[in-house]
């Protein structure tokens, strides 16, 4: 039995196929101008590499907001549930799910099985979403993935009040005026990211494990930031923290294929 | 008796001077992140065209995010009774002002001669203020003046779903690469903001006459929307409406000279 689950956002899109409680392949790539496209390529990418053909696939379940378009998928489930089972298929010992997408931030609470008690999601604003971070880092014209590197260097991290991701532009341009170090601006925005995350987290209420999935979680600044406020140790994944989603449509696919 | 008012908004800073009552000069300078020197750009400004020296200023009053340290300004007054004292100078039938400026949108009650009776602020997020136009005009490639004049033009507003400011200028873009008409889009925004605008002053209750001030005032697509969403005609002052604020920061500095 082959399984896929392909998990189609924003930003991104990943795929990630199983077999026999195994994964065989995962890819990510940045998102096409269409959902469908993004997983059609992305999925294409995946199968090659684990030398398969779409034909292959018992069951796929897509996810992500996209997840409605996807052609070969023969059903959909939210992201919530998705990140869910796959945070606690990877850790079982997970309790709250931290996933900061390209658009938007969820805090997800499983129980010992992996099943959703609670969630809390925010995709109305930007602040605390990696679209506050792409601003970010356009304002300091550097890449997205040299803000966390960047940030563990600072001496004196600049305070940003701001939690309009606009008015923070404006707050760090007025830093880099002011002959702010890149350090210390770097720093100063890994801490703010942290600070939206954190807002919806305590809101929910934290109980560890805590894990964080998503693109943000490569970004060692943040984690390190949000791991001091929350006053807990995130656990890290052994793969990649964006193919979680994924890995949990195919964990649903499997599921489904069973029951049939 | 000269007098003057100095407002340092966070976008521009305006200077009104009036003698006895009446407006003589006044001169609009963009902030920049050195709100003492635009404060002091805009005074030599207006001096300049009342063809005075500042000695000749009997008294000044500053007002605005950035007015506290008004080298020149005996006094720091609120911005919301100076826009209150402003706008009844213009319009003695003044019951509610709505001021949309760069950072800031408020809605002020309006007493017994300008005195303010109770407010709403909106500082914390960009959507439903100024600079929201400033990102869409950008990602339009619009002049800003040109936005209000052109929304006029459209017979069927587009419906802008995403509340927060960065979301809106990526939902912008792909309305433009769906080929919709750059109008519709215009309309649509300005729709979007009168609507945020509206639920602001709605909360104070609105009470005719309704006066707009500040640069957003200028754009006459959001005021048609507005009066729309209020069910109200909405003034205007015969003067520019960004210096509202300067106008009543200049008024209250001859009423402290004259207490004197």
């Amino acid at each position: 039995m082959i399984v896929a689950g392909c998990d189609v956002g924003s930003l991104t899109a990943e795929a990630v196929i199983m077999s026999d409680g195994e994964i065989l392949s995962s890819e990510i790539i940045g998102v096409r101008p269409k959902p469908e496209q993004s997983a059609k390529d992305v999925m294409d990418k995946a199968l090659q590499k684990a030398h398969l053909a779409l034909e292959d696939i018992d069951y796929c379940i897509s996810t992500g907001y996209g997840r409605e378009r996807i052609p070969f998928a023969r059903d959909n489930i939210s992201e919530i549930s998705c990140h869910g089972k796959g945070a606690h298929w990877l850790i079982p010992s997970v309790r709250t799910v931290i996933d900061v997408g390209g658009q938007d931030c969820k805090v997800i609470r499983v129980d010992a099985n992996g099943k959703l008690q609670n969630f809390i999601m925010n995709d109305k604003c930007a602040a605390g979403t990696g679209r506050f971070l792409e601003v970010m880092a356009k304002t300091l014209e550097i890449r997205l993935d040299e803000i966390g590197p960047l940030s563990l260097l600072a001496r004196n991290p600049v305070v940003i009040t701001s939690m309009c991701s606009i008015y923070a532009q404006t707050e760090v341009a007025a830093s880099i005026a002011q002959g702010a170090g890149r350090h210390d601006l770097a720093a100063g925005i890994t801490r703010a990211m942290a600070e939206r995350v954190n807002s919806l987290v305590v809101r929910v209420g934290v109980e560890e494990d805590v894990v964080i999935t998503g693109g943000v979680a490569k970004n060692t600044g943040v984690v390190k930031s949000l791991e001091v406020m929350l006053r807990v140790n995130t656990k890290k994944f052994t793969v990649d923290p964006q193919i979680v989603g994924a890995l949990g449509g195919a964990l649903f696919a499997k599921e489904k294929f069973l029951q049939k | 008796m000269i007098a003057a008012g100095c407002d340092v908004g966070s976008l521009t800073t305006k200077v009104a001077i009036t003698r006895d009552g009446s407006i003589i000069a006044h001169h609009i300078v963009e902030t920049g992140f050195k709100p003492d020197l635009a404060a002091k750009n805009a005074m030599d400004g207006a001096l300049s065209k009342a063809n005075l020296s500042i000695d000749e200023v009997g008294y000044c009053v500053s007002t605005g995010d950035g007015g506290k340290n008004v080298s020149f300004a005996g006094k720091y007054v609120s911005q919301l009774l100076c826009l209150s004292k402003g706008s009844y100078f213009f319009i003695p039938s003044v019951r509610t002002v709505v001021d949309v400026g760069g950072n800031a949108t408020r809605a002020i009650s309006v007493g017994k001669e300008g005195r303010v009776l109770s407010y709403r602020l909106n500082d914390k997020c960009a959507a439903g203020g100024g600079r929201f136009f400033d990102v869409l005009a950008e990602a339009l490639e619009v002049k800003l003046d040109d936005l209000g004049p052109l929304s006029q033009q459209s017979k069927s507003p587009l419906e802008i779903a995403s509340q927060c400011t960065v979301f809106a200028e990526s939902e912008v873009i792909s309305l433009l690469n769906d080929g919709k008409d750059v109008v519709d889009i215009i309309a649509g925004v300005n729709q979007s903001i009168a609507s945020r605008i509206a639920s602001l002053v709605r909360n104070i209750g609105v009470k005719e006459d309704v006066v707009m001030t500040g640069g957003v005032a200028k754009n006459i697509g959001v005021i048609k929307s507005l009066e729309g969403w209020l069910g109200v005609g909405i003034k205007t002052v015969p003067a520019d409406p960004q210096i509202v604020g300067a106008v009543g920061a200049s008024l209250l500095a001859e009423k402290e000279l004259q207490e004197s």
